[in-house]
C-alpha cells in the first residue's frame, strides 16, 4: 500500500453566515448575498483544489466542544438538520454526511497509543455541529468525499493555551501518522476564525454590508500579523505567539484547531497561499492553504 | 406588589441522573434531589417554569424560545455514550413574546426563536424532562449571553418580572448551572467520580450554606469570585446567580433547602429550592448596585466614536443634593428602607384611614443617592444628557417600595401628581413608561411641568394611595 498523504492543510472559518450567503438548496433561509470578499476567498481555495485528487477531509471544528479528552465521529452517515444556535436566523441546513470511519478510528487509536484522552462517537442520534459543516460546505459544497470529524476538547479553558498546544501537537502528530499508514490522501481542515470579538447587535437585514467591518483596530493588528506569519511559513512562530493572539485578540483558534493542523502538517516553513480576508459580524475571518502536495519533501 | 416566582431552583446540566442513575449512587441521590423539587413544584399553583440556561449561549443579546412545541432527540456532545434524550415541551409563546418586549424596554437586545429542529441545550432538557416529565407547565428558555455582565443579566431578570407581572403569572425560576463546572478530562469509570479537588468541594459547599439560609444576594455578589476560585473559563461566568437573584429582589432572606449535593464527572451538582417566605434575616454583606435598564455597549474598544446610546451616568453626586434627612417619624408614618431618605423632615408616607399620602417621590437611589438615567446637571451646574425613562421607572419603583412597605401595591394608587422640569423634551418617555406602569392601574393624573426640582432629577410623583376597609 503506498504511503498516504496530506495534500493541503487549510485555514477555514465557519460562521455560517457564509453559508447562508450562498443560497444553498439545504439551507433554508435565503439571503441577498453579503461577505462576497470571504465567499469569493473560498471559491479560490475551491479552485485551488479542482484537480488535487483526495479520498477525505479531516476537520477539526471548535463548535464540537468536548470536555472529557477528544471525541471522533464513529459511524458512516449522518443525516439530519443542523440550526446554528447563535443565528439560528441564518442557518437551518439539511446535511448528509458519509464519514471515513475506518481513517477517523485509525486517528483515535494513534492518538490513543499516544497517550491522549479519545472517545469514539456511535450514537446515531447524534446531530453534527454547525462548525464542522459550514466549513466542509463550502470547501467541497458537492459533500462527495468523506469526512472525518474531530472535536475541540477545551483544553485551554481547563488548563492554558499552553497546554491546549500540547495536547493539538500531539493529536497534529497522530493525524499525520494514521493518515500516512493509511494510504489515503486528505485535506486536512482547522475550522476556525483569528480574531473572534463579534458585534452585539445584528442589522435589520444581517448582510447589510455598510455595517460590516473589524470590531476594533487592535483585532485587526492582530489578523494581520498572524497572516503575514502563516503566508511566510512561520509556523513555530504563531504557536509562540499563540497564547497572547488568543488572550489578546480572544481567537478561536483556542479550540486548537490551527495549532493541530500546523502540527499534522509537521510545522511547515513553506508560505501558505491567502484565498481571503473578511470581517464577520466583527469577527476576522481568513480563508489559508498550505499546499502541500506542492513541496519538495510533500506530506 | 412586584412579582417573585413562588419557587426558583438551581440545578445541574449534566444528563447523568436523567439516563444513568442507577450507575452511581451519587447521581441517584440528585435524580432523587429532581424528584423532590418537581413534587415541590407540584404542590405550589405554579403556572409556568422559566429557565436561565448557561449552556444555552447567545452572541447577539439574549435569545428566548418561542416555539410552541420544541420536539427533538438530543445527544449530549461529551456524554453521547449514555443514550439519546428525546423531547417535546409545551412553551409559554405568550410569555416569551412579553418577556421578549420586556427586554426591549428595557434597552436590551433581544430575540425570540421559534424554529423547527432549533438544538435546545442538554442543561434544559435535562431539567424540563426531570423537573416536568409530562410537560404539565409549559415552559420559557432564555439563553445566556456570552458578553452579558452583573448589569445586563440583572436588567434581563427584571423584564422577566415585568413580563410576568403584566400577564399574572406564576412562575418557578429555574437555573440550570454547575456549581464548581471542573471536570475530569478524560474518561472514569462511574465508581471513580468525586468533586474534582477539595478546593472545589469547599466552595461548593460554603456556595450551599449561603444558598441554603437564603442568602440569594450574597452569592450573587460572590458571582466573580467564585468563578475565578472553582469555575472553569468556558463559555459563560457564574451569571445565573446575578438572574436568580434579580429574579426575587436581590434578597438574602428567602428560605432555602439542599436537596442534593454530589460530583457528576468531577463537578458540583446541586439541588436547591428557595422560597420567596422571608427567613428573618436579610442583611447584605455586600452592597452592588441593582440595575434598571441597560444602557448597551460602551464602545470601550472604539473611543472616541460616536454612539447614540443613553450612558447611564453613575458619577456621585452629593455636591448637587440638599442635606439627606431622616424619615420623620410619627405614629401615623410609613417610612422604608428601602426608599431614598428624604430631603427635608418629612416622611415617606403618612397613613390617614386607609388612605395614604406619600410625600413627593423621586428616581434616587437609596444609600447611594445615585440617579438612574443620569442627573439633568454635572456637578459644574452644566446641563447633560438623562434618561427621562429610567428616571420614571425609578420613580416608579420607588412609590412601589413605599407601598410595600404599608401593605399596599401600585394597584392601590387613585391619584397622582407628575411633576416635569421640561416638559416638551420629557412628556413623551415619561408617558410611555406611565403606560407600562402605574398607568396599567388606572389612577388619575396630572403632570405638571416646574422650573426646579430640589436634587438634579427630572421627574417627581406625588401619590394618594387607598386601600383596606374604612377605618
Amino acid at each position: 500500500m503506498a504511503e498516504g498523504q496530506i495534500v493541503a492543510g487549510l485555514l477555514a472559518p465557519h460562521p455560517p453566515h457564509l453559508v447562508y450567503a450562498e443560497n444553498p438548496p439545504q439551507n433554508e433561509p435565503n439571503s441577498e448575498g453579503g461577505w462576497e470578499q470571504l465567499r469569493w476567498g473560498y471559491e479560490r481555495l475551491r479552485k485551488s483544489l479542482e484537480d488535487v485528487d483526495y479520498d477525505c477531509i479531516v476537520i477539526l471544528s471548535p463548535h464540537w466542544q468536548t470536555y472529557v479528552g477528544t471525541h471522533f465521529l464513529g459511524l458512516e452517515r449522518f443525516e439530519s438538520l443542523s440550526v446554528d444556535p447563535i443565528f439560528p436566523n441564518l442557518f437551518r441546513f439539511k446535511y448528509d454526511v458519509t464519514v471515513d470511519v475506518e481513517l477517523s478510528k485509525a486517528i483515535h487509536d494513534q492518538a490513543k497509543d499516544d497517550g491522549l484522552a479519545v472517545k469514539m462517537m456511535e450514537n446515531q442520534d447524534f446531530r453534527i455541529d454547525y462548525g464542522t459543516i459550514t466549513s466542509c460546505h463550502m470547501i467541497r459544497p458537492e459533500w462527495d468525499k468523506p469526512i472525518v470529524s474531530i472535536s475541540s476538547n477545551r483544553g485551554h479553558a481547563y488548563y492554558s493555551v499552553e497546554v491546549m498546544q500540547e495536547m493539538m501537537i500531539q493529536l497534529g502528530k497522530a493525524t499525520r501518522k494514521a493518515i500516512l499508514e493509511s494510504g489515503k490522501k486528505c485535506v486536512i481542515v482547522a475550522s476556525n476564525s483569528l480574531s473572534h470579538r463579534h458585534f452585539t447587535t445584528e442589522s435589520e437585514v444581517p448582510e447589510d454590508m455598510s455595517v460590516e467591518h473589524i470590531s476594533s483596530h487592535a483585532m485587526h493588528l492582530w489578523d494581520m500579523r498572524m497572516i503575514e506569519l502563516m503566508r511566510s511559513g512561520k509556523s513555530q512562530q504563531i504557536v509562540n505567539e499563540m497564547p497572547e493572539f488568543v488572550e489578546q485578540a480572544i481567537a478561536e483558534s483556542d479550540g486548537g484547531a490551527l495549532t493541530w493542523m500546523l502540527s499534522a502538517l509537521d510545522m511547515p516553513d513553506e508560505p501558505a497561499i491567502l484565498h481571503g480576508y473578511g470581517t464577520i459580524i466583527g469577527t476576522g475571518n481568513a480563508i489559508m492553504e498550505w499546499p502541500s502536495r506542492n513541496w519538495r519533501e510533500n506530506s | 406588589m412586584t412579582a417573585q416566582p413562588v419557587k426558583s431552583l438551581v440545578v445541574p446540566a449534566h444528563p447523568h441522573p436523567l439516563l444513568a442513575p442507577e450507575k452511581n449512587e451519587g447521581w441517584g441521590k440528585i435524580r432523587e434531589a429532581y424528584d423532590n423539587a418537581r413534587e415541590i413544584i407540584e404542590q405550589t399553583d405554579a403556572d409556568v417554569l422559566v429557565i436561565y440556561s448557561t449552556l444555552w449561549p447567545s452572541i447577539i443579546g439574549h435569545q428566548i424560545q418561542a416555539h410552541p412545541n420544541p420536539e427533538w432527540v438530543l445527544v449530549d456532545a461529551d456524554f453521547h455514550d449514555l443514550g439519546s434524550i428525546p423531547y417535546q415541551f409545551r412553551v409559554d409563546t405568550e410569555l416569551a413574546e412579553a418577556w421578549h418586549k420586556a427586554n426591549q424596554n428595557r434597552g436590551l437586545e433581544s430575540r425570540k426563536v421559534a424554529y423547527d429542529g432549533f438544538p435546545i441545550d442538554v442543561g434544559s432538557v435535562v431539567a424540563c424532562k426531570l423537573l416536568n416529565p409530562d410537560n404539565r407547565l409549559p415552559v420559557v428558555i432564555c439563553s445566556s449571553n456570552v458578553y452579558a455582565n452583573r448589569a445586563e443579566t440583572t436588567v434581563l431578570a427584571k423584564s422577566c418580572l415585568d413580563a410576568i407581572n403584566q400577564l399574572g403569572r406564576k412562575a418557578v425560576a429555574v437555573s440550570i448551572m454547575s456549581l464548581s463546572n471542573r471536570m475530569f478530562t478524560a474518561p472514569i469509570q462511574p465508581h471513580e467520580d468525586r468533586i474534582h479537588s477539595a478546593k472545589d468541594d469547599e466552595w461548593n459547599l460554603k456556595i450551599l450554606e449561603f444558598l441554603g439560609a437564603g442568602r440569594l444576594e450574597d452569592v450573587a455578589q460572590l458571582s466573580r469570585t467564585i468563578h475565578h476560585q472553582i469555575r472553569v473559563q468556558k463559555v459563560v461566568a457564574f451569571k445565573p446567580m446575578w438572574w436568580l437573584s434579580s429574579m426575587n429582589q436581590h434578597r438574602n432572606d428567602l428560605t432555602g433547602e439542599v436537596l442534593g449535593y454530589e460530583p457528576i464527572h468531577g463537578a458540583g451538582a446541586a439541588v436547591v429550592v428557595l422560597d420567596p417566605t422571608s427567613s428573618g434575616q436579610g442583611d447584605k454583606e455586600y452592597d452592588e448596585d441593582s440595575v434598571e435598564t441597560f444602557a448597551g455597549d460602551r464602545d470601550v474598544l472604539d473611543e472616541g466614536k460616536d454612539s447614540n446610546l443613553v450612558e447611564i451616568k453613575e458619577q456621585p453626586i452629593h455636591s448637587q443634593h440638599p442635606e439627606l434627612w431622616e424619615p420623620t417619624d410619627t405614629n401615623t408614618s410609613v417610612n422604608s428602607q428601602e426608599a431614598p431618605k428624604p430631603v427635608g423632615a418629612y416622611p415617606h408616607a403618612r397613613r390617614e384611614g386607609n388612605v395614604l399620602y406619600l410625600s413627593g417621590v423621586g428616581p434616587r437611589q437609596p444609600g447611594t443617592s445615585q440617579i438612574p438615567g443620569g442627573a439633568i446637571k454635572d456637578e459644574n451646574g452644566k446641563a447633560v444628557d438623562y434618561d427621562i425613562k429610567a428616571q420614571t421607572r425609578a420613580v416608579v419603583s420607588n412609590i412601589e417600595k413605599i407601598l410595600n412597605e404599608a401593605g399596599a401595591s401600585l394597584e392601590n394608587v387613585v391619584d397622582v401628581t407628575t411633576f416635569l422640569i421640561d416638559m416638551d423634551r420629557d412628556f413623551k418617555g415619561y408617558n410611555e413608561v406611565w403606560a407600562e406602569t402605574l398607568g396599567a392601574y388606572g389612577p388619575t393624573r396630572t403632570t405638571i411641568a416646574i422650573k426646579a426640582l430640589p436634587t438634579p432629577i427630572a421627574v417627581e410623583m406625588k401619590v394618594v394611595a387607598r386601600f383596606g376597609d374604612d377605618e
